[in-house]
């Protein structure tokens, strides 16, 4: 029997972690994108060499269908594996991790297609690949050259999986909410149906504009704060809670393209300062 | 002599970015094996996605050694003089010669090794090559000074002969191993050189040649169609693509449910060809059927079902959401989405797309009701009100590029006239030169009243299109109006079709000073006008001596009429009779500009030289014969008139003195040849014709 989403999780932990990669557990914070981690964003920073891995649920507020796409979600999970400096033979270590999740690559059509990555909230891109298997996208594969607007030196390997696309591939499921969570019975609709519909709702007809306006001035100026004080983790921290406040917003449709731009704009300052601070503190800076 | 392999093996190269790099591949070395004086035989170069070869043929062993003497100072002069000699040639004093008191410095080059010399352009080539977009990579990207590479270089083959040319570049070295297949064939290959890559590497799974791969990837999709009873879509751009994403590429046929084609089938052939780069397929009817070729990268080792099911599944999942969306679409009459337009900006200047649309209708009825346009004015200015609707659709935001189609479909699935949806479908057609014109008449009322107004309403708020600047696409706009107006027959003054366009513009904006603007605003776009109707017949095969020659006339601003006229010219000054007329033309307009000739009102002192009787005679005839010819537009008439003067104004010439020393004579004759000289201008100015 194929994997289930948690045995999905747990064959890409011990394959990485065998790879001798940290496995970390999900940063305690709403964000976008596993990319947003401190220990992607931060540790991709400076001259230490850094191996992690680990799941990160991602928020993306207006992606939400209230459960009623098979394909699209509001909440859903990412695997990220960062390598610093990024190995030789980072392709073959990543394909080896298919091979281990039940991808044969002599049955499939792998393929490597160019895909270059760019977060402007982040100050940071990279170029790289999407990994197609068979015609469908399962990883995010890119090379780091700049992160809140610094040089990276050395150049961090990002690997940024799909899984619930992975799983539902792996499993030949064509509903998200169909995936075998574990092998007793449990779907992933039973784990979190309910929560894509309340969040939904919630992201798109009931969150409070006024008090979204009000947190993202208040993390803004807390990361101002925290800034002054030397403190890069908190600032980058409150540049984080920015960024989901600023989503949510983008979900209620109160923000006008005009705005859109000054919004990641001011997002962008932050955690470019964030870290700038970061190498600072560290003794990271030439 | 001897054959040289390169192959450059990276991780994978993005398909859109190999073909330039083989070509600047070639160019970097040919040009560098020259400045180093190694001659070599014809360059090849080839690209797999994770390989640039080069094959040079026949590179001479050396570069020729080479003796060369340079003169220096005399051997008195001062020692800041042999200072500045002994720099430049890299010797000391005592290597120069001294011949009769001037110093020699005598170089020799050895000639260089082949090898030697490759290695150094290798080298060179590497370091600084024009990727468009280059990255760096593992532990050197510590340092500033990293290698640089389209994605991250592994190896480097060099073989010159059987020998490996030495190269080391920021810790790669060259050798003699490659790698096949990643699946397939995963370990390592080594290469004897020239004489073995190619055939090592396709027993491993690589066809290094891309022309070969194209090749079979179109042979081998048609087939897959053909055996499912169907017909293959070209697409030679997805042909490229493909055969930039395969090593070994494997056409394969899949289907996906017939369900999904209620969607309009642009909408499936596009997410099929830009998201998942299939080939699509119509069945024997020419309809869209539900079936698409993928290329895979591999011989599968079930003969590509698992790869065909994946595919599969992952179109059904994007045909779903296009569905999703098409469907959300239908519900909405266009109607209801027009109103939706008062929400976009169309540019901050000028209002918003329903703006915009108010304007366009208001022109295209113009268009018909003035008569330039035959058609029924209600349905026009339905059409122009739901041209731009689809704007807001799911659809067209999705696939921004079906703006049009989309609309089209809309309009047809709920109940407007087939005139309408063509209307809405191809009002953005022609988009520039070159591209299919519109001939129904619904659509080029509604296509040139949107193209016209886009013209009048940025040059009336000063966003005209300046040297290589065009943001709003203006010129191609104008070059499309053109087209639209020459190819119908369209005969409209653009002089007030484009003071109509800015009245209709100043009616929005209810400005005080729009009467002023409109004046001032109106010359403008018609001189555009002007310079790209010069630039589309030149690019249409007109000579633009012909052009100026009818246009200095002035006042023609009836497009149809005036290219007519500049065709009859043509025709006419090719002719044995035009281009004796023309010299003959010159002729007298030179001897009026040598005597700075005005004019007189003196004609008939004295008696008449029979030529110039005969002259006087045939211009009598032909002035009120070309301006008749002209006033009924018979414009080949109009050349037949001055056709009649050929032979008279030749005989003139011939037997007549215009300067004689009679004065009356003269002043006679000189009025004479300035009547000859208007008659021609007044059917085109000849003067500005060349030859």
């Amino acid at each position: 029997m194929s994997l289930s989403f948690q045995d999905l999780i747990l064959t890409l932990h011990r394959y990485w972690g065998e790879q001798g990669c940290v496995i970390l557990q999900p940063y305690d914070m709403e964000m976008g994108a596993g990319t947003f981690h401190p220990a992607t964003v931060l540790r991709a920073l400076g001259p230490d060499a850094w191996k992690a891995a680990y799941v990160q649920p991602c928020r993306r507020p207006t992606d939400g269908r209230y459960g009623e796409n098979p394909n699209r979600l509001g909440h859903y999970y990412q695997y990220q594996v960062v390598l610093k400096p990024s190995p030789e033979n980072l392709q073959d270590l990543y394909l080896g991790s298919l091979i281990e999740i039940g991808i044969d690559p002599l049955k499939h059509d792998i393929r490597f297609v160019e895909d270059d990555w760019e977060s402007p909230t982040l100050g940071a891109w990279g170029l790289g690949w999407e990994v197609w298997c068979d015609g469908m996208e399962v990883t995010q594969f890119t090379y780091f050259q700049q992160v809140g607007g610094f040089e990276c030196r050395p150049v961090t390997g990002e690997l940024t999986y799909g899984l619930e696309r992975l799983a539902m591939y792996i499993q030949g499921v064509d509903n998200v909410f169909d995936l075998r969570f574990n092998n007793e019975g449990v779907t992933y609709g039973d784990v979190f149906l309910e929560k894509e519909v309340e969040m939904s709702t919630y992201n798109f007809e009931v969150a409070d504009t006024d008090t979204l306006f009000d947190l993202f001035r208040k993390s803004a100026a807390e990361c101002e704060r925290c800034l002054e004080a030397r403190l890069p983790i908190p600032a980058y921290e409150q540049a984080i809670k920015a960024s989901h406040v600023f989503n949510t917003l983008q979900a209620r449709g109160v923000i006008s393209v005009a705005e859109r731009q000054a919004y990641i704009g001011r997002v962008r300052d932050l955690a470019k300062a964030a870290c700038g601070a970061w190498i600072d503190v560290k003794g990271y800076a030439a | 002599m001897a054959d040289f392999l390169l192959e450059l093996m990276s991780e994978e190269i993005p398909a859109r970015m190999q073909a330039r790099a083989r070509n600047d591949l070639a160019r970097l070395f040919a040009e560098r094996m020259e400045a180093a004086g190694l001659a070599t035989g014809a360059i090849d170069t080839h690209s797999t996605p994770r390989r640039l070869v080069l094959i040079a043929r026949e590179v001479a062993d050396a570069t020729e050694a080479a003796r060369e003497e340079i003169k220096g100072p005399r051997s008195s002069a001062p020692p800041q003089a042999l200072d500045g000699f002994l720099r430049k040639t890299g010797l000391g004093r005592d290597q120069l010669e001294d011949r009769d008191g001037v110093l020699f410095a005598v170089l020799e080059r050895p000639g260089r090794s082949a090898s030697e010399v490759i290695a150094d352009t290798v080298k060179s080539i590497i370091a600084d090559f024009p990727w468009p977009k280059s990255m760096r990579w593992g532990p050197n990207s510590s340092r500033t000074t990293s290698l640089r590479w389209v994605r991250p270089l592994h190896s480097i083959v060099a073989i010159l002969g059987e020998e490996i040319v030495p190269i080391e570049i920021d810790g790669i070295r060259s050798g003699a191993t490659t790698v096949g297949h990643r699946f397939h064939h995963p370990g390592a290959i080594t290469i004897g050189g020239v004489h073995d890559y190619v055939q090592k590497l396709r027993a491993c799974h690589v066809i290094v040649d891309q022309d070969e791969r194209e090749r079979l990837i179109r042979e081998c999709a048609q087939k897959a169609a053909a055996e499912a009873g169907l017909t293959l879509l070209d697409d030679e751009g997805l042909v490229v693509e493909n055969a930039g994403l395969t090593a070994w590429p494997v056409p394969l046929l899949g289907r996906f449910d017939p369900e999904f084609l209620d969607v309009p089938r642009e909408v499936i052939v596009l997410t099929m060809r830009t998201n998942q780069k299939y080939f699509a397929c119509v069945d024997e009817n020419a309809d869209l059927a539900p079936a698409f070729v993928c290329v895979a990268n591999v011989s599968a080792s079930d003969g590509g079902a698992a790869i065909v099911e994946g595919n599969r599944r992952v179109l059904a999942a994007r045909l779903a959401d296009a569905r999703f969306f098409w469907e959300q679409d239908l519900k909405v009459p266009l109607e209801n989405q027009a109103k939706k337009l008062d929400g976009i900006v169309f540019h901050e200047k000028l209002g918003t797309v329903a703006d915009k649309v108010e304007r366009i209708a208001k022109l295209a009825r113009w268009l018909v009701e003035s008569g330039v346009i035959k058609a029924d004015a209600d349905q026009v200015e339905r059409a122009a009100h739901l041209a731009k609707a689809d704007l807001v659709t799911g659809m067209v935001g999705e696939f921004p590029e079906l703006q049009g189609v989309i609309g089209g479909y809309l309009a047809e699935a709920q109940g407007e006239s087939k005139a309408i949806a063509a209307a809405i479908r191809d009002h953005y057609k022609p988009a520039g030169q070159g591209d299919e014109v519109p001939t129904a008449a619904a659509t080029i009322a509604v296509s040139l009243a949107d193209k016209v107004d886009s013209i009048c309403a940025f040059f009336g708020v000063d966003q005209k299109p300046t040297g290589s600047k065009d943001p709003f696409a203006l010129r191609r706009a104008a070059i499309s109006s053109i087209e639209l107006i020459i190819r119908n027959g369209l005969r409209l003054s653009l002089t007030e079709a484009v003071r109509g366009a800015l009245a209709i513009r100043a009616g929005q904006t209810k400005e005080s000073d729009s009467t002023h603007r409109l004046d001032r605003t109106a010359p403008e776009v018609l001189e555009f006008f002007a310079d790209r109707l010069k630039v589309q017949q030149r690019d249409a095969g007109v000579r633009h001596d012909l052009i100026d020659a009818v246009f200095s006339l002035g006042g023609e601003d009836d497009l149809v009429r005036l290219l007519a006229r500049v065709n009859a010219l043509q025709q006419f000054v090719e002719t044995e009779d035009g281009a004796d007329l023309l010299t003959a033309y010159k002729r007298a307009a030179n001897i009026l500009k040598k005597e700075k000739w005005e004019g007189t009102r003196a004609t008939g002192a004295g008696e008449l030289a029979p030529q110039e009787k005969a002259l006087v005679d045939a211009l009598e005839a032909a002035e009120p014969m070309a301006s008749d010819a002209i006033e009924s537009e018979n414009f080949t008439g109009a050349m037949a008139a001055l056709a009649s003067l050929r032979g008279p104004i030749d005989d003139f010439f011939d037997h007549v003195t215009v300067n004689d020393p009679d004065p009356p004579k003269r002043e006679r004759r000189l009025n004479l040849l300035m009547r000859f000289r208007d008659a021609v201008n007044r059917v085109a100015d000849f003067s500005k014709i060349e030859g």
